[in-house]
């Protein structure tokens, strides 16, 4: 695609801005719409990588679905400034120290990226983001993660169901 | 093929889609009107030009002529964002749905479908999931406690109901194999053989994708956010003038795609009894010329599928103006402890199907 290049820096512009807001917003509820944003330029992002199926479901799983729960949660504390409470200078700190550690690990990480001459026209395969290759890749090559992933999903749902059971004499209503 | 005048068609496609959506939109609150009256035994609407018909541009003018009213406290950008985000979201997801065959005039073929991609199917499902926010947003900052109540309600009620809507479509999926809106329609209906709609493949997921889609657009009998006898007007009872209109046109044209959707993914989409005998017989004993008579049956076809649609968004009045509303209980019960569980015994029936090679 020819206009990859700008398409590319327009979305990294709206996914930092987006991503800034979120931290910056004083109300709760414009940082969960920022965050929104911020996932549908990473769907754009994965268009632009030809990944179709992975660019929707970060729609579905991600926008459609787990902010629907954030906002729900949200709205139902009613966070103002006035109610927000006070944070002390300890905490803000240790955020700090914790949030410049995280950067100097992906700095670490991120520090030997091979970034040039990685890309191999005869050997590139334009389907590699479809759902048919995505499925026969999942379902072959990475079965075991894929299998223990779900098993984890499954375990997690046991949970949620056994906290948000009724306890034998309690009244919700 | 020239590349740029088949981009020029698509995007006067893409024009056509939209202002079909609207028009039937609008007429959709005339058509909800007069159904209201035959099934009440009233006369309905009859003043605005003959039988009525120009109530919803009357409607419209009202709508515009009304008072711009903000609430005290209310989120002043989000108010307006809401009605704006409940029609864009509604709008979107009519651009990947075939509303026709292709069209071809000499070597130039023109696909009667905003844009074929090869997920349509998610494309339509992750639209549908992006509506409650309109909703969701709205009701939040007209800073009121009814709307709120309201858009918590359709928060909950669309995650709910997504569930079991999407795991009715794994089934779909299942038999077809493919996420292409536009895949799945040809599926249904192969020249030569004697070939049947998804719809009798598919009979228990169609009931579990419709009740489900009733929940989705917020119709009665689920119809909870806006339920007038417990929350005044629910999400949209700070709105006013054509804020409130817009919310209104979302719900018509989101009844409009779930109609289109249901028609594309168990109805044969664009697809109708004996389209190829027709072509066959055509060019045999009539003499014409392949092609025309294959831009023929695509036209017939695109017809067919409207036709389909409007008995779809009959149905939905239909109901509206039959069944009583469901309490908020009985619908969260619904939805978790009976469609769910179906859907899920939907998939491993049909996985159950297709391994015992009895449908393929």
């Amino acid at each position: 695609m020819a206009s990859s290049p700008s398409l590319f820096f327009f979305l990294s512009f709206v996914a930092l801005f987006a991503a800034l807001g979120v931290v910056l917003a004083k109300n709760p509820v414009h940082s969960v719409l920022f965050l929104i944003l911020t996932f549908f330029s990473l769907s754009g992002h994965y268009l632009i990588l030809n990944a179709q199926f992975l660019a929707a479901v970060n729609i579905i799983v991600y926008a459609g679905a787990i902010m629907v729960l954030f906002l729900f949660v949200i709205m139902f504390l009613n966070l103002n400034a006035d109610t927000e409470p006070h944070k002390s200078t300890m905490s803000k700190v240790a955020a700090a120290v914790a949030g410049g550690l995280l950067l100097v690990v992906m700095v670490a990480a991120l520090r030997d990226v091979q970034t040039a001459n990685t890309f191999n026209a005869a050997t590139f395969d334009s389907q590699i983001g479809m759902v048919s290759q995505l499925g026969m890749v999942l379902y072959t090559k990475y079965l075991l993660p894929f299998e223990l992933a779900s098993v984890l999903f499954l375990a997690a749902m046991v949970g949620a169901v056994m906290l948000g059971k009724r306890e034998a004499g309690e009244r919700n209503f | 093929m020239i590349e740029l005048p088949t981009l020029g068609w698509q995007s006067i496609v893409i024009l056509v889609v939209f202002g079909v959506s609207l028009l039937i939109a609008t007429y959709c609150t005339y058509a909800e009107r007069v159904i209201a009256a035959f099934l009440q035994d009233r006369v309905g609407p009859d003043r605005a030009g003959p039988f009525g018909l120009l109530q919803p541009l009357a409607d419209a003018v009202k709508l515009f002529t009304k008072e711009e009213f903000f609430p005290a406290g209310a989120n002043k950008a989000l108010f307006i964002m809401g009605p704006c985000l409940a029609m864009i979201t509604a709008l979107m997801s009519s651009a990947v749905i075939p509303f026709g065959n292709v069209i071809q005039f000499g070597n130039n073929v023109f696909n009667l479908q905003g844009i074929e991609v090869n997920i349509g199917m998610l494309w339509v499902f992750g639209i549908v999931s992006l509506g409650v926010y309109g909703v969701m947003i709205g009701g939040w900052a007209s800073n009121n406690k009814f709307s709120l109540l309201g858009a918590i309600r359709a928060g909950s009620q669309n995650i709910s109901y997504e569930l079991a809507m999407g795991m009715a479509l794994i089934a779909v999926l299942m038999i077809s194999g493919t996420l292409s809106l536009r895949e799945i329609t040809l599926q249904q209906s192969v020249a030569g053989e004697w070939h049947f709609w998804n719809i009798v493949k598919q009979p228990l997921g169609f009931i579990i994708f419709l009740v489900c889609a009733f929940a989705e657009t917020n119709r009665t009998p689920f119809d909870l956010p806006e339920c007038e006898t417990e929350l005044v007007g629910g999400y949209h009872t700070e709105y006013s003038s054509m804020k409130m209109g817009l919310y209104l046109f979302a719900e018509y044209v989101n009844v409009f795609v779930a109609s289109a959707v249901m028609s594309v993914l168990y109805f044969g989409g664009f697809n109708f009894p004996f389209q190829y005998e027709l072509r066959d017989w055509l060019v045999s004993a009539q003499g014409w010329e392949l092609m025309s008579a294959q831009n023929l049956i695509s036209v017939l076809g695109l017809l067919g599928l409207f036709g389909k649609i409007f008995a779809f968004i009959f149905f939905f009045m239909w109901v509206r103006w039959t069944l009583p509303r469901f309490r908020y209980d009985q619908l969260m019960r619904l939805g978790w402890t009976i469609l769910i569980p179906l859907a899920i015994f939907n998939i491993v029936l049909t996985g159950g199907l297709i391994l015992g090679g009895i449908i393929k």
